[in-house]
């Protein structure tokens, strides 16, 4: 048996995360992934108003503040039968849009760049030589030898202090670590500028979502920003929105590009086998035909295979997991009990279910969409994909990996950005024409069932509704980490974190900075993660929706 | 003089002016109800401290929407609090340092600054069944708490989940979770908001730095300089209700007009914030502005007692 690590807790992720490792001969051979926290959402959402469902459960998650909002909103629009109007729907797009420039920039910069950037080697750097280097790679708009003096000194000055904060103690001079030091400077001066830059894209959300995080505008039937459907307003979306794309185009992806080269080993670790995709932006009332991001499921790699995706064949497992019930059950019939007892990695050790597609396990999140609307043909995806990987030279197998998880995440910022522009002057075009509809009137079933298929930053996200005596009588949500974190499944099938880390070396297992890499890349989210139930009452869930 | 001049000389490479710099000052000592004799002292506090604090921010039960909200901060810039006016020991979203190590950072932090750090803790403890629902690195939210929160000079709960228990506090309280000032038993700083506005959090610590104390508070551990006057009160859309005029359909003539939204469920007679003052993101908006009514979100319990959220109030 190898040695275990456990990193606990993971860090620079959203939410309570465990990870445990077996290494042996300088490698993982065994991993556990364990979600740590236990929030009871989901009941609290029983005997309800349906109305208030999105506001309850958009506060699953500050970080993809608007995700869960727009996704428990179409399960009850779902339920109630209502077609919102066209403006609502751009509008949810542009919001929607934003949060994934959003998710995605502070993803890359804050949460995953440490990992492959090492801040103290920044000092080390010529600026001149960091200077050449950054007009080299990147359109970016600042720089210069005086910039990248200042912003050099200032890391001294940082460090200088003896109060290192939140860079005490990390894995700096770690073998892995093969950026040159005008790479660190240059990579370390963005994330500074990337900080700046996401409190305005954030800000695209307050102009018509009066605030960000958690939104307020989105309602069953449509949004109530009616008054701010004005020229100014959507010039302001449009100038924050032009600064966010810019950044995309001429800093993030080129970044990527950048870091990307000297890691290039990296299309080779990390991979997994199966992909799904829900979709997500409907262009028209239309679904799942008209979603920009198309709908779809690979197995085993096979991109010419791939087939529409399906939420009947969704189960979901309890083996491993602190609940008690019956495995393999569709997420509508399942029957849950929670257990929590010791964590014990033969046994039960997670807060999360396994949910499983036709019995296997299936990686989501900017990946999969990627290869999905790839495999569809999707002339955006295609051409952003095939640009990459000439410019980098390897593959498009080298997709399969932790490189290209980073990569697919960057690459489908540009495409989603890009397509935002269109929508805003669609809007616009709307107004001229003096269709200024935001919402449309419905009333509230005595009973009915919803579901809301959506996918979101970090991947495939459902949520279903039951309708009972105008009451929410059961609210179930599967969720993008969910997919990716959750543990074993009833056959001992690893989950796709737990798939993915296998393989992967480890130069020191004190300093386990491989594995953060691999399991930051799936910008994993814990909070919302979590099934719900009532730990006292053992109560049992018997949900059918379809 | 250096310093002011080496502050002068970073606010221009920013783009941002000294006149703009100070003006904001003079909107951040007015928003904490300081005399405008304050305002070159707040300057000071921002454009060079003599040390950082040291600060130790915890997660429980939460959902980071309060730490996102506070990288949002555009005065101070995010990175300017991070780097040059706080010292940030330990925050699990944001530090580089994982598993133990990151650990070792806590417990160094704690005994270095016994005493002396401020403690902000975002997300609602677990009471319940010995706390078993929340554990970072093998404790209990409940554990990390009493043993931290008990070791800070002060403890700013931050959102309403840390000041009063949240969402997850809502019945069933299925977790049994509880805001730390209660769960612990001690006094805190409370800076409610769904999440809270971050002017709030940075007005709250431009204080404790200038005057080398917390803020005034209500009954309720609030800060009397952000949520003395209700949301009402300052309303920009107060007087359609006084001639009572109010949206009845989203998406109505009313609604475009930016009519009262009382009958669509507004809690703002009911709740106490700044948000029609200091509004969020950069003043660009807050939800009554968005044609959204309040939801009460800097209230205890409001998950209880001001749902269902889009029926008046009696």
């Amino acid at each position: 048996m190898g040695k275990r690590i456990t990193i606990d807790p993971i860090t620079r992720i959203e939410g309570h995360l465990r990870i445990e490792v077996e290494v042996s001969g300088g490698k993982v051979v065994n991993a556990w992934s364990s979600g740590q926290m236990f929030r009871g959402l989901e009941i609290i959402l029983q005997g309800r108003d349906p109305r208030d469902a999105p506001l309850f459960t958009q506060r699953s998650c500050g970080v993809c503040t608007y995700t869960h909002y727009l996704a428990s909103i179409r399960a009850v629009e779902n339920a109630v039968g209502v077609q919102i109007p066209d403006n609502a729907r751009i509008i949810r797009n542009l919001l929607h849009g934003a949060q994934f420039q959003h998710d995605h920039i502070v993803h890359f910069y804050h949460l995953h760049a440490l990992d492959w950037v090492d801040v103290v080697s920044a000092l080390k750097a010529d600026p001149k030589k960091t200077s050449a280097l950054a007009d080299q790679v990147s359109e970016a708009p600042w720089g210069g030898t005086a910039y990248f003096t200042q912003v050099q000194q200032r890391i001294k000055t940082f460090v200088d202090s003896g109060q290192l904060g939140p860079f005490a103690n990390a894995y700096w001079g770690h073998p892995a670590y093969k950026l040159p030091p005008e790479g660190n400077l240059m990579a370390a001066a963005h994330y500074l500028e990337a900080l700046r830059l996401q409190a305005k894209t954030a800000r695209m959300h307050a102009v018509f979502g009066a605030k960000n995080p958690h939104l307020q505008t989105l309602v069953v039937g449509g949004v109530t920003c009616a008054k701010d459907l004005t020229p100014d307003r959507i010039g302001e979306f449009l100038f924050l929105w032009k600064e966010t794309q810019d950044f995309v185009r001429k800093v993030y992806l080129p970044d990527i590009l950048a870091v990307a080269s000297f890691y290039k080993d990296w299309g080779g670790i990390g991979g997994t086998t199966n992909f799904l995709a829900w979709g997500d932006l409907p262009l028209s009332a239309n679904e799942p035909e008209s979603l920009f991001l198309p709908r779809g499921i690979i197995m085993n790699r096979d991109l010419k295979g791939v087939k529409m995706a399906e939420e009947s064949k969704v189960t979901e497992h309890v083996a491993h997991s602190w609940y008690e019930g019956k495995a393999d059950l569709h997420p509508h019939e399942g029957e849950t009990k929670p257990r929590h007892g010791d964590y014990d990695t033969a046994g039960r050790y997670s807060w999360l279910k396994a949910p499983r597609y036709e019995g296997q396990s299936c990686e989501v999140g900017p990946l999969a969409r990627v290869l999905v609307a790839y495999a569809r043909g999707k002339k955006e995806i295609r051409k952003v994909v095939n640009d990459t990987i000439s410019k980098l030279g390897i593959p498009v197998t080298a997709l399969f990996s932790t490189l290209g998880r980073t990569a697919a995440r960057a690459l489908e910022t540009v495409v989603i950005g890009d397509a935002m522009e269109g929508w805003i002057m669609e809007l616009v075009g709307n107004l001229k024409k003096g269709k200024g509809d935001t919402y449309a009137p419905w009333t509230v079933p005595k009973s009915g069932m919803g579901v809301g298929l959506n996918d979101v930053a970090r991947g495939s996200l459902g949520h279903w509704i039951q309708i009972e005596d105008k009451k929410i009588k059961n609210y179930q949500y599967v969720v993008p980490s969910t997919w990716n974190l959750g543990p074993r499944c009833a056959n001992g099938k690893l989950g796709p974190v737990e798939e993915s880390l296998i393989g992967t070396p480890v130069a020191d297992p004190k300093r386990p900075l491989e594995i953060l890499r691999t399991v930051h890349s799936f910008d994993p989210c814990i909070a919302c993660a979590v099934h719900v139930i009532d730990p006292d009452s053992n109560q049992v869930y018997k949900v059918k929706v379809l | 003089m250096t310093l002011e001049r080496d502050f002068d000389q970073r606010l221009l490479e920013k783009g941002i002016s000294r006149r703009d710099f100070m003006k904001y000052c003079g909107f951040l000592t007015a928003t904490m109800g300081l005399a405008s004799s304050f305002v070159p002292r707040v300057a000071e506090v921002f454009a060079a401290p003599k040390q950082r604090p040291p600060v130790i921010w915890l997660h429980f039960a939460e959902c980071t929407g309060c730490s996102e909200a506070v990288l949002r901060s555009m005065y101070p810039w995010i990175d300017e609090l991070v780097l040059e006016v706080l010292s940030i020991e330990y925050h699990e979203t944001i530090m580089a340092a994982a598993g133990h190590q990151a650990e070792d950072n806590l417990r160094m932090a704690t005994k270095k600054y016994e005493g002396e750090f401020i403690c902000v803790v975002e997300g609602a403890i677990s009471t319940k069944d010995n706390g078993v629902y929340g554990k970072i690195g093998g404790r209990t939210f409940l554990e990390i708490a009493d043993d931290v929160c008990r070791k800070a000079k002060a403890v700013i709960a931050l959102g309403t989940c840390a000041a009063y228990g949240g969402v997850q506090a809502a019945k069933p309280n299925p977790g049994g979770y509880k805001g730390v000032g209660d769960a612990l038993g001690i006094s805190v700083v409370n800076i409610p908001g769904c999440p809270p506005n971050p002017i709030n959090l940075v007005g709250t610590i431009a204080n404790y730095l200038l005057l080398g104390k917390l803020p005034a508070v209500d009954d309720i551990g609030r800060p009397l300089f952000a949520y003395g006057t209700s949301i009402h009160d300052q309303c920009p859309r107060r007087s359609h209700y006084e001639h009572d005029e109010f949206v009845e359909e989203f998406g109505s003539e009313e609604a475009k007009q930016g009519f009262c939204l009382y009958k669509m469920g507004c809690k703002g007679p009911d709740t106490y914030n700044n948000c029609p003052i200091a509004k969020f993101n950069d003043g660009t908006s807050w939800p009554v502005e968005a044609g959204h009514p309040c939801i009460g979100c800097s209230e205890p319990d409001f998950w209880d007692k001001m749902s269902p959220f889009f029926e008046a109030s009696e």
